[in-house]
């Protein structure tokens, strides 16, 4: 559903992505690994349109999104965490996430103003988008805390909740599970999983972490400074000479 | 022909002043990231210490420079431990807002001990040089090539100095200095420290040709920030080419044109700047 | 302690404000003190626009008092040079700071962090050097004096202190009216996502600069109705309105009341405004006080009265409430897992 041709962008005589070709199926989990410094995040950055990309083409659901800006993006369904999430730190979780809804409403300083109809409407619908964000997470036990109050592993589950809220078709998480630990991080898997099989939700994952990546995901994509190395599923990936070489330097023997 | 050569020297006694003002705010905003608004506050009372020196205690011109530098230098370290250090977590708008504070109250302080009159310094370095009918007063042609030559014994502390050498490593990449073990909060201070003493020392080259009061200080930080914006953060050349072309645009915009609106000058060419190129003239990738 | 706090927060401690307010000038003991808590209330309208802009959209906006003095002007200028009534130049006054606002914002807000603040410190100080030295339409140094006050009907007449303190109070309570719904909408919760970050909140399908262009004309809207009312207030103003210092001045009201609070703008302009009037030797010494209290609230009080306030009001309701749930939840999934792993 999200298809990309030859993506690459420069920066000056820099090429942080690289004729990069890619298909992503619906309803699948998707990974993309590879060294640091790799282009994963600019990767990102392009297909949601923080930044526009040299030449290629985004197509999502078959719609040209090459050249739209961020905002446009996410109205079209691309969801997104990022590696920090700022949230608004005193102010409670629920607070937070209601925001999340506001893509798809309409209101505007006028209805501010008169208090319109449609505003009411809409907000109870962000609250209520909110809340079935928070409970799919599995947080609606903290609604009422402070951001500041909440744990780090609290916190990236509220990231998630933030871009569910959006109501994506496509979700676009970056390094969702750093500086978590392991059990931490079996339930991010676990939660990856749930938005693919409940909600039919398309996941689009970097991580570093290779358990989780290789017993998640359906299909890895590695970039190595900038250009797909190999494409595959997991099983295909760490078979792969060409990924082992990239991670490990050409030392064929320390991945068996 | 000697109104315009007037002009060029004008010029350059601008730039050479602004530069240097620029250069202590291009080294804390490009390897510090803090746009220190309160930099005008310590050019200002750079040069109420070298009054202070010079006029309350009968010290000679240079020894109230040095005396002025020194307590510059320690001021801005000061801010930098007290303020900036504890900020550094912060968001961003905390920083400005602090900087805010400590221009509010070194105005105030000055202006309690000396009011707010307009004073005037004199130097040793009054007289005129003639040069086959060209003429250059002693005190401007002092400022061009004080300014030359602190610029060249920046370069060379920078380039030739272990402490220096570690400021172009913060400056370049912040990450990799620590992974050096370089002390980020050593080269903090020094930064400070370089900032106050160019400060001051331009204050107190500027002063005997210009006023002396409290607010001396507000037109020049806005001027320097411009020039840092046109320069580029943390570019040593970019601040003198900034500071020149500024020092010139208004030396001969002021006299050819107007007086009254030169100061304008250097925000037009900001507001024309920014307006076609938001990043400024030399971003390297995003801000 | 708690028990009286939470009763703060209840409307009928914001109607019991106002009543104070209305019946103030009955307790004042002389017509001076009157005239102090309506300049308060004109400065805290105008503090009120900073924290749109500053407070909730996170850009430190320092051209807040140019616009501010704009307002002044606009006003002033109509009614003493061009013979227009109060109220006409009112609105002249706030369409002039709109517009005004618009036309900067497009081009500031593209700048990112730092940029802005500068970028605004330099427009502040055109509009000080414009309105000081184009004469012909501003009078330069000399002023605009004789500037005229709304009509007054039957006995109330507003070149008079208390009947215009009425009238301050008024657009004050509109002010905070839309404050107060501002804060709590959507837009208003699209102006704090900006403020945690632009990459988020463009993530998050909000529009950029269409928001923060709302967020900066209502801000300069606010400043300017404050000047125009200031104006009409004082009836002589200067180029020192769009002196650099007011708006140094504004910051530190809106951060000691609190940024980002409904009731902080209030709080910090009226607090500080009657504590300098009642250490009225300080006056001279003001800066040397408000330069190191905004560093150290800054550093140890960024919240100020009313954002410290509220986070300890969530705190201690939060420990009062039965939130033990919390920490007992977190360790059953934990042991869920664990279970399910061994399995």
């Amino acid at each position: 559903m999200l298809k990309v041709e030859h993506l690459t962008k420069m920066f000056g005589g820099l090429a942080a992505v690289n004729d990069v070709s890619v298909t992503f199926e619906t309803g699948k989990i998707n990974a993309i690994i590879g060294p640091n410094g790799a282009g994963k995040s600019t990767f990102f950055n392009l297909i949601s349109g923080l930044h526009q990309p040299t030449s290629g083409r985004i197509l999502l659901d078959g719609v040209d999104v090459t050249t739209l800006p961020s905002d446009q993006v996410a109205r079209l369904g691309v969801g997104r965490t990022f590696q920090t999430t700022n949230l608004f730190e005193q102010a409670t979780v629920l607070d937070n996430l209601i925001v999340g809804h506001r893509l798809r409403t309409r209101s505007g300083l006028w209805d501010v103003l008169i208090n319109s109809k449609r505003l009411q409407r809409e907000e109870k619908a962000a609250r209520d988008k909110a809340m079935e964000a928070l409970e799919f997470v599995g947080l609606s036990h903290v609604a009422g805390q402070f951001i500041a109050d909440i744990t780090q592993e609290e916190r990236k589950r509220v990231a998630f909740a933030l871009a569910l809220a959006t109501d994506p078709k496509i979700v676009l998480l970056d390094e969702p599970a750093a500086g978590v630990n392991p059990e931490e991080t079996v339930g991010f898997a676990a939660l990856m999983r749930k938005m693919v099989d409940e909600k039919g939700l398309t996941v689009c994952l970097i991580e570093h972490k290779m358990d989780m990546i290789m017993s998640l995901a359906d299909k890895i994509m590695v970039l190595d400074h900038g250009e797909k190395i190999a494409e595959g599923t997991p099983e295909e990936i760490r078979n792969n000479p060409v990924v082992i070489e990239a991670y490990l330097g050409g030392d064929e023997d320390a991945a068996a | 022909m000697n109104l315009f050569f007037q002009q060029i020297i004008n010029g350059l006694t601008l730039g050479s002043i602004y530069g240097l003002v620029a250069l202590g705010l291009t080294l804390v905003y490009g390897i510090l990231h803090i746009p220190n608004f309160a930099h005008g506050a310590l050019y200002m009372v750079g040069a109420f210490m070298s009054y202070f020196f010079m006029v309350d205690l009968g010290a000679h011109y240079w020894v109230a420079m040095a005396g002025s530098a020194a307590v510059v230098a320690i001021l801005a370290i000061l801010c930098e431990r007290l303020v900036f250090h504890p900020l550094r977590n912060s968001p961003p708008i905390h920083d400005k807002i602090a900087a805010i504070g400590i221009l509010l109250f070194l105005e105030a302080v000055v202006q309690m001990f000396w009011g707010s009159d307009f004073r005037r310094m004199s130097s040793p370095f009054n007289g005129i040089l003639n040069f086959d009918g060209l003429i250059i007063p002693e005190q401007r042609l002092l400022i061009i090539v004080g300014a030359f030559a602190l610029v060249v014994a920046l370069q060379l502390f920078l380039r030739k100095t272990m402490t220096g050498a570690t400021i172009i490593a913060m400056a370049q990449s912040r990450d990799g200095a620590f992974l050096v073990g370089i002390d980020a909060n050593r080269v903090a201070m020094m930064t400070f420290a370089i900032s106050g003493v160019l400060a001051a020392f331009a204050a107190t080259l500027y002063a005997p040709i210009n006023l002396v009061y409290p607010a001396m200080g507000h037109l020049v930080i806005m001027k320097a920030f411009v020039i840092i914006i046109l320069g580029g953060m943390g570019s040593i050349p970019g601040a003198i080419v900034g500071g020149m072309i500024i020092g010139f645009a208004e030396a001969l915009g002021g006299f050819y044109i107007s007086t009254s609106y030169k100061d304008i000058i250097a925000f037009g060419l900001l507001v024309l700047i920014l307006s076609v190129r938001p990043q400024g003239l030399f971003a390297k990738g995003a801000h | 302690m708690f028990k009286f706090a939470s009763l703060l927060m209840t409307p009928a401690a914001k109607y019991l404000l106002l009543a104070f307010a209305i019946l103030f000038p009955f307790f004042a003991t002389n017509e001076y003190q009157v005239y102090v808590m309506a300049s308060a209330f004109v400065w805290a309208i105008a503090v009120y626009g900073l924290n749109i802009i500053t407070g909730f959209c996170g850009q430190l906006n320092l051209a807040h008092g140019g616009f501010f003095a704009i307002g002044a002007y606009t006003l002033g200028l109509l009614t003493a040079d061009f013979g227009w009534s109060f109220w006409p130049a009112f609105l002249a006054a706030l369409a002039m700071t709109a517009a005004l606002g618009f036309l900067v914002g497009v081009v500031s807000l593209r700048l990112k962090e730092h940029y802005f603040a500068i970028f605004t410190l330099c427009v502040g100080f055109i509009i000080y050097l414009l309105i000081d030295k184009w004469e012909e339409l501003t009078h330069g140094a000399i002023g605009v004096r004789d500037i005229a006050a709304p009509y007054g009907f039957g006995v109330v007449d507003f070149t008079e202190t208390t009947p215009f303190y009425y009238l301050v109070l008024a657009f004050l309570v509109l002010a905070i009216w839309f404050m107060g719904r501002l804060s709590k909408s959507l837009l208003g919760r699209t102006f704090i996502a900006i403020r945690n970050g632009d990459e988020l909140a463009q993530s998050l399908g909000i529009n950029l600069m269409r928001n923060k262009i709302l967020a900066f004309v209502l801000s300069t809207t606010y400043a300017g109705l404050a000047g125009a009312l200031y104006a009409g207030m004082v009836r002589f103003i200067g180029p020192e309105e769009a002196n650099i210092n007011h708006t140094f001045d504004m910051i530190t009201y809106l951060l000691v009341g609190g940024i980002g609070t409904i009731m902080g703008p209030l709080l910090g302009t009226v607090g500080i405004v009657w504590i300098t009037q009642s250490l009225q030797f300080l006056e001279e010494y003001r800066m040397i006080i408000f330069g190191p209290l905004l560093v150290l609230l800054v550093i140890f009080f960024p919240r100020g009265i009313a954002g410290s306030f509220l986070t300890w009001m969530h705190h201690k309701s939060q420990a009062l409430a039965p939130g033990k749930k919390r920490q007992e939840s977190k360790v059953g999934t934990a042991q869920d897992r664990e279970a399910q792993s061994n399995a």
